[in-house]
């Protein structure tokens, strides 16, 4: 990959490159993005509990009227971006953790893809539905 | 264990028999290990309660009907359990997991460190919890 890796440079046996790579087979792009995502959604929390407490005791018309606003619609876009991501990566860890079977564990971690993606394609759509006032 | 191998030539791609170390059963329980339990569970129960987020958002995409059912559902008993537990584990995970930001930074591994924010988590936790269920109730008149 890097220069860092040729034979020459690298303090890695043959066989630590191959196997230190762990369950996932993969690099630390997806611990990297669980930082990202959870600082993000750290920095989203209050505004995204104030969001809640406005709608409390509101009927599904003033609950509409808030949700359709640019700024509240914007700030719950990027919650549940960031939150299907994070949990999308925190499920694949413990997946990877716990299920041993290879087929089974494939099988869970493309089950645990469409439900993140699912659950962040519905609410995406229903908070531009009431953006757009449709 | 570490007894002679059996076979005399395993092919590359077999496991290579490596003492093991023991799991966790073995070890003294300790409030970190607790904890990274905890921080596994919130985040394995929002996973799913997201599914409440969407179908709240949803219903109210859809119309008065719609989303009088989620308020008959999140104004029920168990319905409030929930959403108390949800808004627990919300608040758990992310203190635990700001703990571990700490971590990712190379601060707080001593003994009374790891502990302190561990502690810390645990009770910030209930706390915001707590505190955001008295707000909610004070604006809300119970929703």
């Amino acid at each position: 990959m890097s220069a860092t890796d040729t034979p020459k440079r690298s303090m890695r046996t043959p066989l630590g490159r191959v196997r230190n790579l762990g369950a996932a087979h993969s690099g630390t792009s997806d611990f990297w993005r669980q930082r990202i995502t959870g600082v993000a959604m750290t920095l989203l929390m209050i505004p995204v509990v104030v969001i809640v407490m406005m709608l409390l005791g509101r009927n599904q018309a003033g609950a509409a009227q808030i949700l359709g606003s640019l700024p509240i619609a914007v700030i719950l876009l990027l919650f549940i971006f960031a939150s299907a991501w994070h949990m999308k990566i925190g499920m694949q860890v413990v997946i990877e953790d716990y299920v041993h079977n290879e087929k089974l564990k494939l099988t869970a971690i493309m089950l645990n893809n469409f439900f993140s993606v699912a659950v962040a394609l519905a609410s995406t759509y229903a908070i531009l539905k009431l953006s757009s006032g449709v | 264990m570490l007894g002679r191998n059996k076979h005399q030539k395993p092919p590359m791609t077999a496991r290579i028999e490596r003492p093991l170390s023991p799991h966790i059963q073995t070890y003294r329980w300790t409030l970190t290990m607790a904890l990274s339990i905890v921080h596994r569970a919130t985040g394995i129960a929002l996973y799913v309660g997201t599914l409440l987020l969407a179908w709240w958002l949803i219903a109210a995409a859809s119309g008065p009907a719609a989303y009088a059912h989620v308020q008959a559902f999140t104004g029920s008993i168990i319905g409030r359990l929930i959403v108390f537990g949800y808004t627990w584990a919300l608040m758990h995970h992310m203190l635990s997991g700001i703990r571990h930001f700490v971590w990712d930074l190379g601060y707080g591994f001593k003994a009374n460190e790891r502990e302190a924010l561990t502690w810390g988590a645990l009770i910030g936790g209930i706390v915001l919890t707590v505190l955001v269920w008295i707000i909610a109730y004070a604006i809300g008149g119970g929703r």
